[in-house]
């Protein structure tokens, strides 16, 4: 009886193993299918003239989506100046202060700030700044988006700087190197590959956001170098392409969406080597 | 070192700490500054809540609490009770949540038990990564065209208007997105249950499966949930997938099939339609202001859990 | 009569209502290599901490009574510029991890933004580390970090730069309980070297290392300072029973 019974239960254990693996596996399938198609049918799209010319009306050939490339990393760029000092000077004062209300409260408010959806962020954009300047803008949207990046800056400089050890700081006290010199000079260098690669996966997160820029930017047709007049985006005009009924329209849509994928994917492996290439060794 | 160096040195650390007054200016400075920014912090988030509660106290105002609990949202009459996307958000975000917790649980055990290192543990892994990194947008745009084809033709075969869009879709899509998101915390509890208690179970003559089971799942429970807590959040907040999946009907959704709204994407549809000031404006900012709400209480029950655990660990 | 170059005068240190340093007096002589011995929380290494006023930067800490450098205050004097006259080497090599072995090494007047020519930097790069001993071996490679060097080599890294600032007094905080045998031969060595260019004052728990290297020893224990003399004299014919005890391995 007892045999049968061991029987039973190590089938029981390899059926679970191998429920384990299939659902795990089945996973992946999502993802293979998106790459697939959005290779396969974003490829054909892809070519020089796709790349630097800007879009034409329906029914003329030759289009291009050079303002949207070109809006998304200005976008990128405005947020950046954005979010990165700021969100590093938080992450500072957060592995610096351990204790304290005042820590704990700036503490949850990042977290609070994580976790709200990008289309209130849009809301607060906009209140605050378009409504202001009676005009959708690349700068109300870089606004946006340095919100929403702001979190995963103050992150990372957090993890990284806690992981570095206190004597360190110590050598650098007991040379009669001043507080604000050793976090500056010593401190921060020790940890700038986690904090460059925190920044680019900042940059990832907010490459592919249409939310935020819906009322901000808001999407232009034009080539726009002015900050303080809408612009166009990689997610934007795919947002706007994937749900018009034109077919080149949705072609082309295919072929950003291929452009935004490298881009992003492309960030997250380059902070992968980052991470690991630069890191310093205590 | 010559006498001439040394001297020169010796001048020169002289010099310097003659400067020694400044440096006191710069250290109060620089801790000044630190401190202004995590204010800022603060001051942001106040903001925000503030902004949001000014236009939906408008709203509530004008229409009075049937705004919270209306089912008609209608632009045109000035109708606007927003229960239909408070429904549809829940709806689409449990049903996504039910959709994915076979999935993430598996992504969870697989690499938290079985295969913890190694060649097939890191191709896991970076699809997981991979999956979280692929933008929302881009989730919809594929479940327009991948998804919605064959919904609708489920819909025919059943019978059903084939719309194509609807509940049933978006939370298809939605299911993909929180993936991740479970799947990683999932992960790291079960890996940091404690070797010598799995020990135990297996001395006994327990199979791995009876392990998993009886020893690791109930010591990994509250990480497990709050990592479905924050799936959870991320859900109720997403916006472009569903938007492009849902159908934009403002109606209550009456059957799985039904094109819906929820919180976000009447947000996303109607936002530039309505005019700055009218009481259509700052009914959608008061639709924010509940989704903001909803998701900030989930998140912080999440996070707070997971403080928890990492305390008693 | 050997000069004294610090004078500790009733000198009490706490965390918060805890007591650890209890009414120490001694006298440090010039160029003499001083040892601190005791038992694990005597209160050895918070007495040096003090001495460069590390022991403040710990929250709730704070102290009572005189220590005069060459007859200066420590304590009413700017911090940094007391640190900048003492060097501190710690018990794990803590060599910045950003720097090269020639930044190192002058990396107390490049923090500080004191401004050196180059003509300057090498010459007292060369110096310091030909006085710790170290010269030798990386001359060649100045400009790599110093991460590549073994756990000896980057303690002798750690007192260069402590070197190059030209304190009046160096402490060394069990410099090396984290090093194998025969890198700890070879700083005590080097220590009993320098004591002609710098005052030695150096903590630690092992009494044959006191014995080896040390002028005078002071033993402390539960925050007094029990006993202090040559080391001679308190190893051999030691006044208080305690230390005896202590000597004797009766505890510790």
């Amino acid at each position: 009886m007892a045999k049968d019974n061991i029987r039973f239960r190590t089938i029981k254990d390899n059926i679970f193993k191998g429920l384990i693996v299939f659902l795990a596996f089945l996973s992946g399938i999502p993802l293979i299918i998106i790459l697939y198609y959005i290779t396969s049918k974003g490829i054909s799209s892809i070519n020089w003239q796709f790349l630097v010319n800007l879009p034409k009306p329906v029914g003329e050939i030759g289009g291009g989506i050079s303002n949207a490339i070109l809006g998304t990393l200005i976008l990128i760029a405005i947020s950046c100046i954005l979010a990165v000092p700021l969100g590093i000077a938080v992450g500072i004062y957060l592995s610096e202060t351990k204790k304290g209300k005042i820590a704990y409260i700036v503490r949850l408010c990042v977290e609070v700030l994580q976790g709200i959806p990008s289309i209130v962020i849009g809301i607060i954009a906009y209140v605050w700044v378009v409504i202001p300047m009676k005009s959708p803008s690349a700068f109300s949207g870089g606004i946006a988006l340095a919100i929403m990046m702001l979190p995963v800056i103050v992150r990372s400089t957090e993890e990284t700087l806690k992981l570095i050890p206190n004597h360190l700081r110590e050598a650098s006290l007991a040379l009669g190197v001043p507080y604000f010199r050793t976090i500056l000079k010593v401190i921060l260098p020790a940890g700038l590959s986690g904090i460059i690669t925190g920044i680019l996966l900042g940059v990832a997160r907010i490459a592919g956001e249409t939310a935020p820029l819906l009322f901000t930017a808001f999407g232009s047709n034009f080539m726009n170098l002015n900050i303080l007049k809408p612009m166009s985006s990689l997610p934007l005009l795919i947002f706007n392409y994937a749900t018009s009924p034109y077919e080149e329209w949705i072609a082309f849509a295919w072929g950003a969406s291929f452009v935004l994928v490298v881009l992003v994917l492309g960030l997250n492996i380059i902070a992968k080597l980052v991470a690991k290439k630069w890191k310093v060794q205590f | 070192m010559t006498e001439e160096i040394q001297d020169n040195v010796k001048s020169r650390i002289r010099k310097h700490t003659k400067n020694i007054g400044r440096i006191n200016i710069s250290e109060s400075i620089f801790r000044k500054i630190l401190y202004i920014s995590g204010i800022f912090i603060v001051f942001l988030i106040v903001g925000i809540f503030l902004t949001l509660l000014v236009d939906a106290m408008f709203a509530i105002k004008t229409l009075g609490i049937k705004f919270l609990y209306g089912i008609t949202w209608d632009p045109v009459s000035g109708v606007f009770g927003s229960l239909p996307f408070l429904v549809g958000t829940l709806i689409t975000s449990f049903l996504a949540l039910i959709i994915s917790l076979a999935f993430s649980l598996s992504i969870s055990i697989f690499l938290g038990e079985y295969f913890r290192e190694g060649i097939i543990s890191s191709i896991l892994k970076s699809m997981v990564e991979l999956l979280a990194g692929i933008p929302s947008v881009i989730y919809g745009f594929c479940g327009l065209f991948i998804v919605v084809p064959f919904i609708r033709a489920i819909e025919m075969k059943l019978g059903v208007p084939p719309f194509g869009v609807g509940i049933l879709t978006a939370s298809i899509v939605l299911s993909v997105m929180v993936i991740p998101y479970s799947a990683s915390l999932g992960r790291e509890v079960i890996q940091l249950v404690p070797s010598e208690l799995k020990e135990a179970a297996f001395s006994l003559g327990a199979t791995r499966f009876e392990v998993i089971m009886k020893v690791v799942l109930p010591y990994a429970r509250s990480g497990i949930f709050a990592g479905i807590l924050l799936s959870l959040g991320r859900a109720l907040g997403e916006t472009m997938a569903v938007t492009m999946v849902i159908g934009n009907r403002n109606a209550f959704p009456t059957s799985i099939f039904s094109p819906a709204n929820t919180m976000a994407s009447v947000i996303a549809n109607e936002f530039m339609e309505a005019s700055p000031g009218s009481i259509h404006l700052q009914s959608l900012v008061g639709v924010g202001l509940l989704l903001f709400v909803v998701t900030t209480i989930v998140n912080i029950i999440g996070k707070y859990i997971i403080k928890k655990m990492s305390v008693e660990t | 009569m050997e000069s004294s170059v610090l004078r500790v005068e009733d000198f009490c240190a706490y965390f918060g209502e805890h007591q650890v340093l209890k009414d120490v007096n001694v006298s440090i002589s010039r160029n003499k290599v001083t040892a601190v011995m005791g038992p694990s929380g005597c209160g050895k290494t918070t007495l040096i901490r003090c001495v460069n006023r590390m022991h403040e930067l710990t929250p709730n800490a704070r102290v009572s009574g005189k220590m005069l450098l060459l007859d200066e205050d420590i304590y009413s004097t700017n911090p940094i510029v007391v640190r900048r006259k003492i060097g501190m080497v710690f018990q794990r090599p803590n060599p910045f991890p950003t720097m090269s072995i020639h930044e190192n090494v002058i990396s107390g007047y490049k923090l500080n933004g004191i401004k050196l020519k180059k003509s300057e930097q090498e010459s007292i790069v060369e110096e310091s580390l030909m006085k710790s001993g170290l010269w030798n071996e990386v001359k060649d490679s100045l400009h790599r970090k110093g991460t590549f060097l073994s756990g000896g080599q980057q303690q002798r890294l750690c007192i260069a730069r402590a070197l190059a600032m030209k304190p009046e007094i160096i402490l060394l905080d069990e410099p090396t309980s984290a090093l194998d045998p025969k890198a700890t031969a070879h700083i005590e060595e080097l220590i009993t070297e320098l004591e002609q260019y710098v005052t030695i004052i150096i903590v630690t728990h092992n009494t044959a290392q006191a014995a080896r290297i040390s002028d005078f020893t002071a033993f402390m224990y539960l925050g007094e300072l029990i006993e202090f003399g040559p080391t001679e004299k308190l190893f051999t014919v030691p006044e208080d029973k305690r230390t005896e005890e202590y000597l004797t391995g009766k505890f510790g």
